[in-house]
């Protein structure tokens, strides 16, 4: 594992990439992730977007919010597109970074054959999902990620009774060069992973919970709550694996000590999007994060 | 001493490709392209191409990386055929919109349902609104030719183009061809330069959202609104059958062919019968045309189209002004309406004063047999039938060939 770096409030680069303004909806996890994940990035580096709540956050024609060169493209397509950006900055001798951004529908329903295939061949490319567990930007649509329970547009009345996605696991079954979970309630934790996926050759993944108000039914000032209640409750983790081998990363990490978490049960009645969550689906939702949990014990010890 | 050498379509596309210094090649392989993709992959793991070849995991991923390439400034190919570029058709209207000069080879191949990998033209007819410039070769000088001269044309005008050629009939078989020479091929065709190129020194976000209506920047410059852009597309693809022929022109005098590009008539001159095709069947037409004139008295002609999109209709009315008769066969239709070919040169057609009988056929789907003797006796019946047949039934498509 390589050394992190230990990016604080004090010393995080005080040089903006975004213009102020923009159209994200207040209290936008997203937000928060772009301003202080392309501080890490720096300047040498091209985003490679979808269609997602970032293609609108970026600005409309002729505007744009962001002062990075951004390709925006098809949705399907995202790591394929990154493939070839990435292609021609080796034949332009260039060591620029590039940054795929996309979403969670982007990521893990239409867009994940292209993303498998840059993992299977290993590009030398930084892939960021924000999971926001929905297609947010058309108004709060099932996606992959949802998770069980959870009401949206396309689950109405009773809530989403699959069970979502785990994407990262999906990835990692491919042996990305670097797999990170991150969550926009940590985002010094995100920067600093994201310094350390600019060090690594192959294909890196960060994987970014990201509470999103409108969708998830919470007031604008809870996102950064919200976020740190999905990992204080054991429910989303925060981890790294790099040469297949998992280490649980900071917040997450420390929980490891605790005897016992924050109750899962106080995660879902912080939002709405859970009124229709069953004391059943809630109880079991509970006993998976236990087991999880064991086993981190057991492992971690 | 001639230098030709005989070898596949395939090849042709594959060695124009390589002199053409493609940099960054995708492909997904699907028949009768793949050879193409086997080629040059072989060429740059030998070190005979100095390029990055990407074994995608699709067609609609071959184009996204041809996409990502050319908007960071890198010359791109891929190709294809059939339901692989019917999968990447999203993309084809994407890489248009964004203006890239990529070029793409499209081995023309029936469209499943059913499946067939034989040959006919229904791939590129069904993307003919996409926004690409396509034209057809009829041979493997073509081949080598016209994909040359489409990079030259893709990077002038800023639209994509597909150079299209017969499955089978040029992609597998073998003919003598003269390769372009290298040194002058570099002289023909400049190094690719795009003034948007994706850079961090000058950052620009590409294909961004954008409004109905035109809008100010932040220099109070008005910028065209969707609309506008697309405008600006139709537009600048129609001047670039003009300057095709400036490429051609050019290119006549680094290697001494062509004079042909748009169109390319045989025995047209005095013709009364005029039959038009795109693809090998022009080539195929030269001897019905010749014996119609030995045999029958009949003064045909034959007129190639060698491109399609943007549609050369005012050149192809006034090549047609004094046919009497003008039978437009192709391999491909407009299922529910006609050829559609035959639909654009009627509409060509009309504004002009001499609109002669037009006759279509519709013939070699999916690969059925196109045999010689069937366009000679199908031609001369049209020149000779009974003109009084009602309308509806003359513009009807007739099918030849058909086993019901």
């Amino acid at each position: 594992m390589k050394m992190a770096a230990k990016t604080t409030v004090l010393n995080l680069t005080e040089e903006e990439f975004v213009h102020p303004g923009n159209r994200a909806c207040s209290g936008c996890g997203l937000s928060i992730l772009y301003r202080i994940g392309v501080k890490a990035l720096g300047r040498d580096c091209i985003f490679v977007v979808p269609p997602s709540c970032l293609t609108v956050m970026q600005g409309l024609y002729p505007i744009a919010a962001t002062q990075m060169p951004v390709l925006n493209g098809t949705f399907a397509s995202t790591a394929a597109i990154a493939t070839g950006v990435k292609a021609a900055m080796r034949r332009l001798g260039r060591a620029t970074q590039v940054v795929a951004w996309a979403g969670d529908g982007g990521t893990s329903d239409i867009g994940i054959q292209a993303l498998s295939g840059a993992l299977e061949r290993g590009e030398d490319i930084i892939y960021i999902c924000y999971d926001n567990e929905a297609y947010m930007n058309t108004g709060v649509q099932r996606s992959g990620t949802t998770p069980q329970g959870s009401l949206t547009t396309t689950t109405p009345f009773s809530g989403k009774s699959e069970v979502g996605k785990n994407l990262p696991a999906i990835i990692a079954a491919h042996n990305p060069a670097y797999l990170a979970t991150c969550s926009a309630s940590y985002p010094l934790d995100f920067h600093d992973k994201l310094l350390k996926a600019k060090q690594i050759k192959g294909l890196k993944y960060l994987h970014v919970q990201t509470p999103c108000p409108p969708g998830w039914g919470i007031e604008e000032h809870m996102t950064v709550a919200l976020g740190r209640a999905a990992v204080e409750t054991g429910l989303f983790d925060l981890y790294e694996i790099e040469d297949g081998c998992l280490q649980l990363t900071g917040p997450s990490q420390q929980l490891l000590g605790k005897a016992c978490l924050r109750p899962v049960r106080e995660y879902l009645e912080m939002q709405v999007r859970f009124k229709a969550c069953s004391d059943e689906q809630a109880a079991a939702l509970q006993a998976q994060v236990d087991q999880r949990w064991a086993g981190y014990r057991d492992k971690f010890k | 001493m001639s230098k030709a050498i005989i070898e596949s379509g395939n090849v042709a596309a594959a060695m124009a490709v390589q002199l053409a210094r493609a940099e960054v090649i995708a492909a997904y392989p699907i028949t009768p392209q793949t050879p193409v993709t086997e080629k040059l992959s072989e060429l740059i793991t030998a070190g005979r191409m100095d390029a990055e070849y990407v074994a995608v995991e699709s067609e609609h991923s071959a184009m996204a990386v041809c996409i990502g390439a050319a908007s960071a400034g890198v010359r791109a190919f891929t190709a294809t055929s059939s339901n692989g570029l019917l999968y990447m058709s999203e993309q084809l209207h994407w890489a248009a919109g964004a203006r890239l000069p990529i070029v793409m080879c499209v081995v023309n191949r029936g469209i499943g349902a059913p499946w067939s990998v034989w040959n006919d033209h229904q791939d590129a007819i069904s993307q003919r609104d996409a926004g690409w410039i396509q034209v057809f070769a009829k041979d493997h000088q073509e081949i080598i030719d016209m994909t040359l001269k489409a990079f030259r044309l893709a990077e002038l005008v800023h639209i994509p183009v597909m150079v299209n050629y017969d499955g089978y009939y040029l992609s597998h078989t073998y003919m003598p061809f003269e390769p372009p020479d290298a040194a002058r091929v570099d002289a023909f065709l400049p190094a690719y330069q795009y003034k948007h190129a994706l850079s961090p020194e000058r950052p620009e976000s590409l294909n961004t959202v954008t409004l109905p209506d035109a809008r100010l920047d932040v220099n109070g410059i008005k910028r065209g609104g969707y609309m506008d852009i697309r405008h600006n597309l139709h537009e600048e693809m129609g001047m670039a059958i003009e300057v095709w022929e400036e490429i051609d022109r050019e290119f006549q005098g680094h290697f001494g062919r062509g004079g042909a590009p748009v169109l390319d008539p045989y025995r047209c001159d005095d013709a009364d019968t005029v039959i038009v095709a795109m693809g090998t069947m022009a080539n195929q037409f030269r001897v019905v045309v010749d014996r119609l004139r030995q045999d029958d008295g009949i003064r045909a002609g034959v007129l190639a189209l060698q491109m399609y999109r943007p549609f050369p209709g005012s050149r192809i009315a006034e090549a047609l002004q004094s046919a009497r008769h003008v039978l437009v066969y192709e391999k491909g239709l407009s299922y529910g309406n006609q050829g559609a070919l035959y639909a654009d040169i009627k509409s060509a057609l009309y504004p002009y004063p001499s609109r002669p009988q037009l006759h279509n056929f519709i013939v070699g789907l999916g690969g059925r047999e196109i045999p010689t003797e069937s366009l000679y006796q199908t031609t001369r019946a049209a020149c000779t039938e009974d003109r009084m047949r009602p309308p509806a039934q003359s513009d009807a498509p007739q099918w030849i060939g058909l086993q019901l």
